[in-house]
């Protein structure tokens, strides 16, 4: 009888605790609204004129290298600019998040949860559309906006192509929760199988290299496993990066095999059961009797990574309700936990490398077949870093987040082009793009603050008895949702 | 019970953590249908015992046999295949997964036309756990966490069932509910149970046969009424408890 005595005073304190905790944020913040108005200008001011000070040099000045030493120029409208956005932004910020009792970006926050818990279909309607708008968009485009529907129609080949490969890197890091900071190192792979067979071996087209080279991807992914088998969490994210770089050096240096930094050219484009997109008597416009366009390669080049990409969808969708799927997904929640149950995780841990990797190939070859180039540079850490932003913004395991996170980040950066507005003013040699790195930080860092699960965080259960039931990511603390 | 034929036998079992002994030469048997509770206080070294049978960490020195096979060397994934299941320390469910898919995890290993048959017997046992079928595990109270980590252990329909410390941290109500369960699945289907406790009196009561564990070493082993008067159990593991 003693024993269990002693326990109830740690069951007890538990909620109390929980209640203390959660009641001081609010006393804090109802005390810091009082400052009203006058307070949030006087701070905006300030903030203000230290924009001011601190930019005086920065912004105002500009010293340009002349003959016979620097030149310099003052910037004056530049200056109040951006010291009026300063004052802009922190009054803003002021009336509506630091000092007020209902900060807007908690109701955004809540707004964006409750909006998906509140229309249980959305989620699937959400998917619908978009897989509607998907299927479309070549017909829209090249009806409404025939005057750029290249330009178009390229873009959204590469979202597709952020998508798709979103979408595999979401099997290894979503479902089996392995960091993985090289996955470009398989759509190197991926890219760089296809070029050499074809440029190496005549009859191999796009089609036939597209299992091979999903095949040597998955192979490599299986290499990659083995050493990494015992890691997890930072040890595996470093060695992942270590890999991926080991694959972009040895395609820069080794010269006679991949070309070295010329890469390949000369990359043959997809034909279609073995007709070709061009203009001669044996392509395909001529073979069906339509006249040929060159736009025509470019919906032809959309609808194949689109069914990529779906079927990259497909699969991973199928396989969440497999077993191997769910032990991904139990591997991600509590390894051990898994071995006791009698999961070979070694196994299962490589069927996911191998798996993420193969779609990685797949979108490889993708890429040097539209590009019909290729050269280590493609295959940065950075395009790494993209494609994770990509699933970690979008919601670790979501498939719609990952959509989503990929138009808004890869749309967004092309965006930029177009901001010619700015120009005038912040001079004529502003541009944007050169910025974009900074917006992309920008955008993952005020996502995380709003939403730190990602933009999709809702994990929509994979096995049902009767009915579905939702769980939002805000009651995922123990003791809540009852 | 004591003409039973064994289910697990551990034999003279040495396990370190690099250099550092943990178990210095376990000796116990685990019979066919009988609850075997282990206690000792904390780093006593109850839980390596459990995870050197469960094969990691692996015994250095010793034999454990299970059902006729010697397990010392296995992986653990390939003896919980035999008809071995574990509800580990601290429960270790999946908080992210549904308590189905929980359940859904424990059933990986068998042919899935036993599965409703399995659920239902969980189900019987834990009526709780049906009502919060859709719920994520994580959300769950320390209790309703523990009925999921032993109703997922038994979805596999194993022979012999480890469990490590059930009372971890729950409630004298919801310890007595697990404790009568487990009672219930020795009475009506025969499982044999293998549990490693703090909780010395309750452990001991529910228990056909005790082992008290010191510092890597069995001290006394003997039926669980035995132990429970023994002078030195009482002083050291229920008296001193009672504050």
């Amino acid at each position: 009888m003693a024993s269990p005595e002693a326990s109830i005073p740690a069951s007890v304190q538990k909620p109390m605790g929980a209640q203390g905790r959660a009641a001081a944020p609010g006393g804090a913040r109802s005390g810091a609204g009082e400052g009203g108005l006058a307070g949030s200008l006087r701070d905006a001011a300030l903030a203000a004129f230290l924009a001011g000070v601190l930019g005086f040099f920065f912004i105002g000045l500009r010293a340009d290298i002349a003959p016979g030493g620097l030149d310099l120029r003052a910037r004056w409208g530049a200056w109040i600019v951006s010291i009026l956005v300063v004052f802009v932004g922190r009054l803003a910020l002021n009336l509506f998040v630091f000092r007020t009792s209902k900060p807007v970006t908690k109701t955004i926050g809540a707004r964006l949860t409750g909006l998906s818990d509140a229309v249980p279909g959305l989620g699937k309607w959400l998917t619908r559309a978009l897989l509607v708008f998907a299927l479309v968009l070549p017909f829209v485009v090249t009806t409404f906006f025939s005057s750029r529907d290249r330009q178009i129609i390229d873009l959204a080949i590469l979202i597709m192509t952020y998508v798709m490969l979103g979408w595999g890197l979401n099997i290894v890091v979503g479902l089996a929760g392995l960091l993985d900071l090289g996955y470009v190192a398989f759509y190197a792979v991926g890219a760089y199988s296809f070029a050499l067979l074809a440029t190496h071996f005549e009859f191999i087209g796009f089609w036939t290299a597209l299992p091979l080279a999903g095949l040597l991807a998955a192979m490599w992914g299986i290499i990659l496993g083995f050493p990494v088998l015992r890691l997890r969490g930072d040890y595996l994210a470093i060695v992942t990066l270590a890999f991926g770089e080991i694959i972009r050096v040895v395609l820069l240096n080794w010269y006679e095999f991949t070309g070295g930094p010329n890469g390949i050219s000369g990359i043959p484009k997809p034909t279609f059961f073995g007709l070709e997109l061009s203009r001669g008597d044996d392509g395909m416009a001529a073979f069906f009797g339509f006249e040929y366009d060159p736009i025509q390669r470019f919906i032809y080049l959309y609808y194949i990574i689109l069914l990529l990409a779906l079927i990259t969808n497909l699969v991973t969708i199928r396989l969440r309700k497999l077993p191997i799927g769910r032990a991904w997904e139990a591997m991600r929640e509590d390894e051990i936990a898994c071995r006791s149950l009698g999961i070979n995780t070694r196994n299962t841990k490589l069927t996911a490398f191998a798996i993420g990797a193969m779609f990685g190939g797949f979108a490889g070859s993708f890429f040097a077949t539209r590009q019909g180039f290729i050269s280590p540079e493609s295959f940065t850490f950075l395009e790494s870093a993209i494609i994770l932003a990509i699933v970690v913004l979008g919601g670790l395991g979501s498939q719609i987040g990952v959509v989503v996170a990929a138009v808004v980040m890869i749309g967004g950066m092309e965006l930029l082009r177009n901001l010619d507005f700015l120009t005038y003013i912040f001079g004529p040699d502003f541009d944007p793009v050169r910025y974009r790195m900074l917006i992309f930080g920008l955008a993952m860092v005020f996502i995380m603050v709003w939403k730190p699960r990602g933009l999709v965080a809702t994990r929509e259960p994979s096995a049902v008895l009767k009915e579905k039931k939702r769980i939002g990511a805000d009651m995922v603390a123990q003791g809540e949702g009852h | 019970m004591s003409e039973a034929e064994t289910l697990l036998s551990v034999s003279g079992v040495e396990t370190y953590y690099g250099k550092i002994v943990a178990l210095r030469g376990v000796d116990l048997e685990v019979r066919r249908g009988e609850i075997v509770a282990m206690i000792g206080a904390n780093g006593a070294g109850k839980s390596t015992l459990m995870m050197t049978i469960c094969g990691s960490p692996q015994a250095r020195r010793g034999r454990i046999v299970y059902d006729g096979t010697d397990i010392t060397q296995m992986p653990t994934h390939e003896i919980m295949r035999l008809g071995i299941a574990q509800s580990p320390e601290g429960r270790r469910i999946f908080p992210r997964m549904t308590v189905m898919e929980n359940l859904q995890m424990g059933a990986a290993l068998i042919d899935p036309k036993y599965f409703e048959d399995n659920l239902k017997r969980v189900f019987d046992l834990f009526p709780r756990l049906k009502e919060r079928l859709h719920q994520r595990g994580g959300t769950l109270s320390g209790g309703e966490q523990q009925m999921l980590a032993i109703g997922r252990a038994l979805m596999s329909r194993p022979k012999l069932l480890l469990l490590d410390e059930p009372s971890l941290g729950l409630a004298p109500l919801v310890v007595k509910q697990i404790f009568d369960a487990i009672r219930e699945l020795n009475e009506n289907e025969g499982l044999t149970v293998f549990l490693v406790e703090q909780n010395a009196f309750h452990a001991l009561k529910l228990a056909h046969r005790g082992y008290v564990m010191v510092n890597g070493n069995i001290t006394m082993s003997g039926t669980g009424m035995e132990l429970l008067k023994r002078e030195e159990v009482r002083a050291a593991y229920l008296e001193g408890g009672r504050h």
